[in-house]
This record gives structure tokens, C-alpha cells and sequence, in this order.
């Protein structure tokens, strides 16, 4: 006997990301900051405009799904809907150097600053 | 408390060891926020849709993990995240890893055995890491016996610490950083 699908109770993150799955996990990094073109719009997915309350301030990836109490996965889905309509913008971590692999020294002597400062 | 909004670009440390070792404690020593927690999923691999069903069979892994953060400057925030070192949470790895400046391995001399893999799997990747013994009580160990214990390369920086404390977290970040500058100033060199 097999479970008919009506029978299933859809869980909070099918009906959040509406099923899809995460297809585009390079588009973000954890530390990705997001930021917020506007204000939500009547009629909007809860999420998305929680979302853009969340970056009216640069907000990070990961901090945005703790949050919002979501995986990280789900909300990159999320995240990739916005960012396709323009309503929000993504500043994304600077690769390290690929001769290197290292971030370049000028870079980590202002975290050095920074941590001493601290 | 929100980030500047001259914030530009997110850099990431990884402290990575076995259970109870001390890593939430290290992030919330130095963090600027109260660590958050949140979940990394991931689907095992092989599934597909059940033709028969149309119902996508669920396997899925979740791990929490949690983080604090620094704003360094103007443009600059560093996010700290507590990873479980397991071999298991291999996963949350690749992703945690990815982009990272660098990573500090905490131990604890009672459980060494943890960290085994920890260390492995970061010379594996060439990701450059520190390994900070954090002392419960009275050291029962030298840094040596440590450095022999763990079999850990003489370039690899080794530093005793107590997570609970700002300044000693804060040196061990220091200490990252450091070793981070000197290979990569050495690179520039040679490359
Ligand atoms: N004595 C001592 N206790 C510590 C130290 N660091 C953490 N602890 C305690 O060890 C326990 C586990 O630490 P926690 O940070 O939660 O470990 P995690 O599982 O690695 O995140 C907590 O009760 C801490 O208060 C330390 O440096 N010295
Ligand atoms: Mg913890």
C-alpha cells in the first residue's frame, strides 16, 4: 500500500521555497551580505518580505536564516527570487587570489587591526 | 545590532573540535552579537522522484552550527562559526570551508582523539589552520607533548588557551591571523 500524497502533510519548508530544491547553492556564500532595494509590497511571500525588512541594513546570509529559523539551503532559494526581481542586492565575499589561495597580506593586516582593536 | 551599512565584504574562521571542547564558548568570548544558531541541511545523494509515488523520497541531514561576528572596520566583518569536527559533519565542511580565511582547531588533552580528523581533513583541503589547547583545570600536558600527540608539523603555530576569556580567544584569532600573513606574504614572494 502505498501513501497517497494528499495524505502527507507538506512541511514548512516545501510550502516556503514552493518545492524546489536548491539548484543554485554557488550563488551565495554563508557571509554574503544582502541588502535590502525597497520595502516589501502588499501580497508577498511572508519570507520575502521579512527578508527585505531583515537587509535594510546589511545583513549576512547565515544571519538572515538564523533569523529567520530556516536552513541556509532553503533560505539561498529564497534569497535567489529576490535577487532575480531586483529587490535585493548581494555583496559577495572577494575569492582569494587563485596563484595563492591565500587572501593577499594588505587584507589580513587590517583584520590584524581589527582583532587588536577588538 | 546592525552591521554599518559600509559593510562590504564577509570573511569567514572556522573553529572546528569534538564535543564540549569550548568552541560555542570561544565564539561568544569575542563575538559582538550573542552567537546565533542556525542549520545547514543536506540530501543524500541518490535520491531521486519515486515514479511510482511522485513523491520525492526524504532523506535529509541536518546539523546545527553557530556563529558570532567582528566588525573589524568599516568595510570589513568577520564571522566566526562553531563547527562539530566529526567525521560525520563532513559535510557541513565543504560549505563552512569554502572561502575561509583559515581555521582554529580546539582541543581538549582529555579527548585528543577528536580532533584527529579535524586536523586530517584541513591538510587535506591546504586549508591553514592554528590548534589552540583549551585548558580545563590544571595543565596535565606540555605543548609539546601535545605537538607529539596530535603528530602535528612544527609550522603548524600551537598556543594554550581558555575560551571563556576575551583576551586569551582574541590572542588565538591573533595567532591565525598571524600565520596567515606570513604564508601568504611568503607566497607573494615565491609566486
Ligand atoms: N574550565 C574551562 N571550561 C570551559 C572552557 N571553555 C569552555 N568551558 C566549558 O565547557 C563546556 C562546553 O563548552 P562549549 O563551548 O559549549 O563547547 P562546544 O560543544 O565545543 O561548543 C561549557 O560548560 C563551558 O563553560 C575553558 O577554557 N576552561
Ligand atoms: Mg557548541
Amino acid at each position: 500500500m502505498s501513501p497517497r500524497l494528499e495524505d502527507e502533510v507538506p512541511d514548512r519548508l516545501y510550502m516556503v521555497t514552493g518545492g524546489r530544491s536548491s539548484v543554485t547553492d554557488d550563488a551565495f556564500d554563508l557571509v554574503t551580505l544582502i541588502v535590502s532595494e525597497g520595502d516589501p509590497t502588499p501580497g508577498m511571500q511572508s519570507e520575502h518580505a521579512r527578508i527585505l525588512r531583515l537587509c535594510r541594513s546589511p545583513m549576512a546570509v547565515v544571519e538572515i536564516a538564523a533569523e529567520l529559523r530556516l536552513p541556509v539551503s532553503v533560505v539561498c532559494i529564497l534569497l535567489c527570487d529576490l535577487l532575480d526581481t531586483g529587490r535585493i542586492t548581494a555583496r559577495n565575499p572577494r575569492p582569494a587570489p587563485a596563484e595563492t589561495r591565500l587572501p593577499d597580506p594588505d587584507m589580513l593586516k587590517q583584520v590584524l587591526v581589527g582583532l587588536q582593536n577588538l | 545590532m546592525p552591521l554599518r551599512s559600509s559593510a562590504t565584504t564577509g570573511l569567514k574562521i572556522v573553529i572546528v573540535g569534538g564535543f564540549g571542547v569550548g568552541k560555542t564558548t570561544m565564539v561568544k568570548s569575542v563575538s559582538e552579537i550573542r552567537p546565533l544558531s542556525t542549520e545547514e541541511t543536506m540530501t543524500r545523494a541518490g535520491i531521486g522522484v519515486d515514479d511510482a509515488q511522485g513523491v520525492e523520497a526524504k532523506s535529509t541531514t541536518t546539523v546545527a552550527f553557530d556563529f558570532g561576528r567582528i566588525s573589524l572596520n568599516d568595510e570589513l566583518v568577520l564571522y566566526l562559526f562553531g563547527a562539530p569536527g566529526q567525521e560525520r559533519f563532513w559535510f557541513l565542511w565543504d560549505r563552512l570551508f569554502s572561502g575561509t580565511l583559515g581555521a582554529v582547531v580546539l582541543v581538549d588533552t582529555r579527548r585528543l582523539a577528536d580532533s584527529w580528523y579535524a586536523i586530517d581533513r584541513l591538510e587535506h583541503h591546504g586549508t591553514p589552520f592554528v590548534v589552540a589547547h583549551n585548558q580545563f583545570g590544571e595543565p596535565t600536558h606540555t605543548l609539546d607533548q601535545i605537538r607529539d600527540a596530535l603528530d602535528l608539523s612544527g609550522d603548524v603555530p600551537l598556543v594554550a588557551c581558555d575560551a571563556r576569556r576575551r583576551e586569551s580567544s582574541k590572542a588565538v584569532l591573533i595567532t591565525l591571523v598571524n600565520h596567515l600573513h606570513a604564508l601568504s606574504s611568503a607566497r607573494q614572494v615565491t609566486s
